[in-house]
């Protein structure tokens, strides 16, 4: 028997802490950017008013990096303590990403970003602007690796599953690197990462303009994040589209999850917004939706780039029988079975490994190979297991949507008013700027609710669910570390908090200060 | 090479001494570092088949059985009991 109590208090932790780290990495990928540029800018007029900005903002990454950092090495340890099966069965697939991750893009961060923080003044202007640019490189290339690693639980490729270590070894490093998945992924969350940078430095900034103060400054900044903003929101469209597209293939549930879509259609429509009905189940009779919005076929073009594509819905999934491009989709109820097989083959295989029968071995390792692309399901006894939490997916997608599409709004009208030279003149834009900070965190962690409660109950999709993944441990520990890294993660976001504020109230340093504190 | 090297722990060594908030932020990492691995790490987070087991085999064998046991999930001391 599942222990509920335990899978939920683990998810909970885990869901936890990887809230909390996203809180400082977006930050710190989209703000590496925007210093970036406001350096180079320095470099080619050779303007000391953009060597203060510079400086400014270059503090602020420091403090959102010293707070934020190894607050990500948690995730790791929780993987050994809660997901032992999981650390176990996924092998060197996620062991490398995280290596690679570690030796080679921390270690560049950790190099240029002393030079970078001490060496104004020290090392020539464009070693000092390669040291920047390189270290939001090193942010960046981190950032990749991590979700490689994550895309690859999404979409498992690249691997064969080996019954006498019973761990998935790798067999293709490019086609999990590469994986469309993991390239996709990669570029949707460093561009969406740019558009949150650019609301924070556009929100601190319109704070100095209300106030009255560091009106250059502040308006040179807001173009700079306005501009950064705006090409970041266009390329996490383009990426979400891609997105839509991988996701209606390699996890339809998710995605009719997402539209709270139960049968499936041709032609089918995007609900722009609507009440879901949560009382509905797969199996009644009852409307999904209370009331809803539908823009017509947009849910077929974003998921088979044709407007008449079909499009299955949660019911579709699990009675099967529609038509993919592998062939006729099975029902859920076949792929259990399938995955019992899988799992009695293993079963089997040990044994037989056990009492050195290697016929017996043969046989089994071929039966498990002919059910293994179903293993994950051999864990479930009802259809109904394989459906996620609806509501939750659905309004945390549209949340993230609506909340891209009033940043483009956003960022478009601070950009006509600068370039029309009265920005600055427009408190209600201001207030409105200095709000839309947290709407920008608020859409960033819709976007990860969507993409991991939109791929429950699997931890690998298809091959193990997080109730097979989690560790046998008492749920009383998992409990009490929740509570510790609540208490943890409170203080440091105050302490984060606290610092920031008194160094936004601080402002820019006068030009003459000295070498960089 | 040496003047390169004393070159490299001067910068470094002046950077650290001009720090003003970069003192309060390394503080904060050191101090988080610390409840992260010496509290966290070793009193709540042991590596769980690490911690229990010696040898691959000895783990590949425990997570086979939690992965196929019909029964679901059994604690590391259960599963020993169960292992001959």
């Amino acid at each position: 028997m599942t222990d509920f109590v335990l899978l939920d208090w683990s998810r909970a932790q885990f869901a936890l802490t990887a809230i909390y780290h996203w809180l400082f990495v977006p930050l710190t990928l989209g703000l590496g950017v925007i210093m970036s540029i406001m350096e180079t800018l320095y470099v080619k007029t050779n303007d000391p008013k953009w060597r203060r900005t510079t400086r400014f903002w270059m503090k602020i990454f420091g403090i959102n990096f010293a707070i934020g950092v190894a607050t990500g090495i948690i995730l790791e340890f929780e993987f050994g303590t809660n997901w032992s099966n999981y650390s176990w069965f996924v092998g060197d697939i996620f062991g490398a990403p995280l290596a690679i991750e570690g030796i080679f893009a921390f270690f560049m961060e950790a190099t240029f970003i002393a030079v970078m923080f001490f060496g104004w003044d020290k090392v020539s202007k464009r070693f000092h602007l390669a040291s920047t640019w390189l270290t939001t490189a090193g942010a960046t290339l981190s950032a990749l690796w991590i979700l490689v690693a994550n895309a690859w639980m999404q979409h498992p490729v690249g691997m064969e599953f080996n019954p006498s270590t019973v761990r998935n070894e790798m067999v293709d490093f490019f086609s999990i690197v590469f994986s469309p998945v993991a390239v996709n992924k990669f570029l949707h969350t460093v561009f969406s990462s740019w558009m949150l940078a650019a609301a924070v430095v556009t929100g601190i900034s319109s704070w100095y303009l209300l106030k009255k103060r560091e009106t250059t400054f502040a308006l040179d900044s807001i173009k700079i994040a306005a501009i950064m903003g705006l090409a970041g929101l266009a390329l996490t469209l383009f990426t979400g589209d891609k997105s839509a597209f991988h996701v209606a293939s390699s996890q339809p549930m998710k995605l009719a999850a997402m539209e709270s879509l139960y049968n499936g259609q041709k032609s089918a429509g995007l609900t722009a917004i609507g009440i879901v009905n949560y009382e509905k189940k797969h199996n009644d009779n009852s409307p999904p939706m209370s009331w809803e919005i539908t823009i017509p076929k947009i849910l077929s073009l974003l998921a088979s780039h044709d407007l008449d594509g079909f499009v299955p819905g949660i019911c579709d999934i699990i009675n099967g029988g529609y038509q993919t491009k592998d062939g006729v989709e099975l029902s859920v109820s076949e792929k259990i079975r399938r995955g019992k097989l899988a799992l009695a083959a293993l079963a089997d295989y040990r044994k037989a490994a056990g009492a050195n029968d290697t016929a017996a071995m043969q046989e089994s390792r071929t039966r498990l190979d002919t059910h293994f692309k179903y293993f994950g399901y051999g864990y479930f006894n009802t259809p109904d297991e394989v459906v996620p939490n609806v509501p939750l997916i659905f309004y945390s997608f549209r949340i993230m949507v609506i909340l891209g599409l009033y940043f483009i709004g956003f960022f478009i009208v601070t950009l006509v008013c600068i370039f029309k030279k009265n920005f600055h003149e427009k408190r209600g834009m201001h207030w409105i700027a200095i709000f839309s900070v947290p709407a920008a965190y608020i859409a960033s962690q819709a976007g990860w609710i969507v993409a991991e409660v939109g791929r429950q109950p699997w931890a690998i999709q298809d091959i193990l669910p997080v109730n097979a993944a989690v560790s046998a441990i008492p749920s009383s520990s998992v409990k009490i570390t929740f509570f510790i890294f609540l208490t943890l993660f409170s203080v440091l976001l105050l302490a984060e908090l606290r610092i920031l504020s008194k160094q936004i109230q601080l402002g820019p340093e006068p030009e003459e200060t000295g070498a960089e504190k | 090479m040496k003047r390169l090297i004393a070159s490299v722990i001067t910068f470094y060594a002046e950077g650290f001494r001009r720090m003003t908030l970069g003192k309060t932020l390394w503080a904060i990492i050191l101090i988080k570092l610390f409840v992260i691995f010496a509290v966290l790490k070793l009193f709540f987070f042991p590596n769980l088949l690490n911690s229990r087991f010696d040898t691959p085999e000895q783990k590949s064998a425990y997570v086979a059985k939690q992965l196929t046991a019909p029964h679901g999930n059994l604690l590391p001391e259960q599963h020993q009991k169960h292992t001959p």
